[in-house]
């Protein structure tokens, strides 16, 4: 046997240089003052138009994201960040406003607002649009993979066929899973009746041996690499996914669908509202709308940014849905805290 | 003089050791509107399963690394000072890289169009179903953990003195009983620390069980992570079920430095 480990030269050396070199970065960090901090969704921007943004305006872009509403809610409401600009969803935008956690916008700094559809504005989670700006707005639809699924798909129901065991993949949050099968069973996805709550529950039950997984973003890696066949997701990512297989289909079932608009809001307390406003009447800018709108897939609200879209877009189904599709979607609401619970109990209870 | 050497790690443990589980204890004991209760704790019996499957797969995952990891420790504390450093470069060398890159690579090897599967299919072989299991799962703790169980019982074991060995020898005993009352109960410390390092991060893993699970079972993890980023955002259900995971982290180690006793204590945390 022999004494001692005499390892810890090059290593102590290595943790000095990799401390010093931290250092060196927050120092970087620090000394720009003039910054807006953006927080949204993964995958949910073209993030080049960060650099025009600052060549335009001289502030700098502080970019994070997050995966799902419930996870820019406890940051927000946890209040361990600092964030200027926010992109929650309709049922999280009521939340927040009605925990009195956004700041009322100053329209007069936002002059692009008035390039967005007024269709998209107004809506029952800001009725006096006092709160929010429009960013993008979608369905969530059912993708697969045509060469594994060579029926014709028209139903949620191919997420819960047996013989697709093990190729199938599920939402990973619990609003939006139980809200399929609340939708495959005909019921409302803002049903606060518990006993319809355990009918989509004993569904998903029973769906849970069928699953490759649960999943949120990996979704793309799985269905584009063929590793899973079917899995619902939002259609502006099935525009994303279908460039990297052409093989991928999209359908938004019969028993109707998720319909959403993801809104730029300012929470309560933000450092830098002045910029962030400026940041959220830069994204409105038709240029920039129409640079988002092809580096993500998801469907534009402003009025000036679709006219000049191409009519291969403007025509596709999958981004435009017709009056008679979207007639069949149904947005989220905020449900009470009562239901939500109910909602995090049964999800233990799903993957136990 | 001596002790003011130690202030700046006793600053840097107050801000963020001792003042996040004050935290979590107050946390765990207020309701939403900030009065005391424990109502936090009344229906823990709901999660049992998923204390009990996380302590489960901790513990095999703990089991396999002892396995792996003794008789590595053990044959390399014997070899010449080149060979050791050599191989303890080795074992740390993953951990030169992020241990969520890494976990990502397991995936690509683990799926089904994966790395071994494609193999097995390229030899003619029937692939085999891997990852989104609760083995998968497994096998990301242990290789994660796995340093962590060969180091300090290698570290303890480099330290025992030959003259120890020599002396039983000369006494007459194999080599067997050399190992089972002089070197065993001598490493006894090593993995004592060893079991507290590998188990702790596995019973509160959960990025390993979101990533090589699927997500179908949950882990205490998951369960703290849920209700701080689930539906209902509830922060003291969250703080009191890690509590109740402290607490009994907290007696599983006093348990196993009753084993010690008599020995130098294994490390605590």
């Amino acid at each position: 046997m022999h004494h001692g480990l005499k390892l810890s030269k090059p290593i102590s050396v290595l943790l000095l240089l990799t401390m010093t070199l931290s250092m060196l970065l927050i120092g970087c960090q620090k000394s720009n003052k003039n910054v807006v901090n953006v927080f949204n969704w993964g995958l949910y921007i073209d993030e080049d138009i960060f650099k025009t943004f600052e060549n335009q305006t001289g502030i700098r872009v502080n970019y994070q994201t997050y995966d799902s509403n419930e996870m820019l809610y406890s940051k927000i409401k946890g209040g361990g960040a600092s964030y200027d600009v926010i992109i929650p969803s309709d049922y999280m935008v009521s939340r927040m406003i009605s925990e009195d956690m956004l700041e009322k916008l100053d329209y007069t700094n936002i002059p692009n607002i008035s390039k967005i559809d007024d269709n998209y504005r107004y809506q029952p989670y800001d009725p006096d649009n006092a709160y929010t700006v429009p960013y993008m707005w979608g369905t969530v639809g059912l993708i697969y993979n045509s060469t594994v699924v060579t029926e014709d798909v028209n139903s949620w129901g191919l997420l819960f066929d047996e013989k697709y065991a093990g190729r199938i993949l599920m939402f990973d949050n619990s609003r939006d899973a139980m809200g399929i099968a609340l939708l495959y069973l005909g019921y409302s996805i803002n049903t606060t009746d518990k006993s319809e709550l355990d009918e989509a529950y004993d569904l998903l039950k029973r769906q849970k041996p069928l699953l490759y997984a649960y999943t949120m973003d990996q979704i793309y890696d799985w269905l584009e690499g063929g590793e899973a066949a079917i899995g619902p997701y939002y259609a502006g990512d099935y525009i994303t996914m279908i460039e990297n297989n052409p093989d991928l289909k999209f359908c938004l079932p019969d028993e109707g669908s998720n319909v959403f608009i993801d809104c730029m809001c300012i929470p309560k307390g933000a450092k830098n509202k002045a910029n962030a406003e400026a940041f959220i009447n830069f994204m409105c800018d038709t240029e920039i709308a129409l640079l988002n709108c092809a580096e993500t897939g998801y469907s534009t609200p402003s009025k000036e940014a679709y006219d000049e879209l191409p009519d291969e877009t403007k025509n596709n189904t999958v981004m435009y849905p017709s009056a008679e599709t979207l007639d069949r979607c149904e947005a989220y609401v905020n449900l009470p805290r009562e239901i939500l619970e109910y909602y995090d109990n049964l999800w233990v209870n799903l993957k136990t | 003089m001596k002790r003011f050497l130690s202030i700046p790690y006793i600053v840097w443990m107050a801000i963020f050791v001792v003042a996040p589980i004050i935290l979590v204890v107050v946390y765990a004991l207020t309701s939403g509107s900030g009065s005391f209760t424990f109502e936090n704790f009344a229906h823990m019996e709901n999660f049992l399963s998923v204390f009990i499957r996380s302590m489960i797969m901790a513990l095999i995952a703990t089991a396999i690394c002892i396995l792996i990891g003794y008789p590595l420790a053990y044959a390399l504390a014997c070899e010449g000072p080149r060979l050791q450093k050599i191989f303890i470069m080795l074992i740390m060398l993953p951990m030169w890289m992020n241990f969520l890159l890494r976990t990502y690579a397991w995936m690509s090897i683990l799926e089904n169009t994966g790395l071994i599967n494609s193999l097995l299919s390229a030899l003619g072989l029937p692939t085999v179903n891997m990852i989104n299991t609760q083995g998968a799962v497994v096998l990301g703790m242990v290789y994660n953990y796995l340093p962590f169980m060969v180091l300090p019982i290698y570290s303890v074991m480099v330290r025992i003195e030959p003259s120890v060995v020599e002396a039983a020898q000369d006494l007459g005993a194999n080599s067997f009983k050399v190992f089972l009352r002089i070197i065993f109960p001598l490493s006894l410390p090593g993995v004592l620390s060893g079991i507290t390092m590998v188990f702790v991060p596995s019973v509160s893993t959960f990025i390993i069980s979101r990533l090589l699970g699927g997500g179908k079972s949950l882990l205490l993890g998951d369960l703290i992570e849920m209700q701080f980023l689930g539906s209902a955002y509830n922060p003291h259900l969250g703080s009191a079920i890690s509590l109740i995971m402290m607490v009994i982290i907290i007696a599983c180690m006093m348990v196993m430095n009753r084993f010690g006793e008599g020995e130098e204590r294994a490390v605590m945390l």
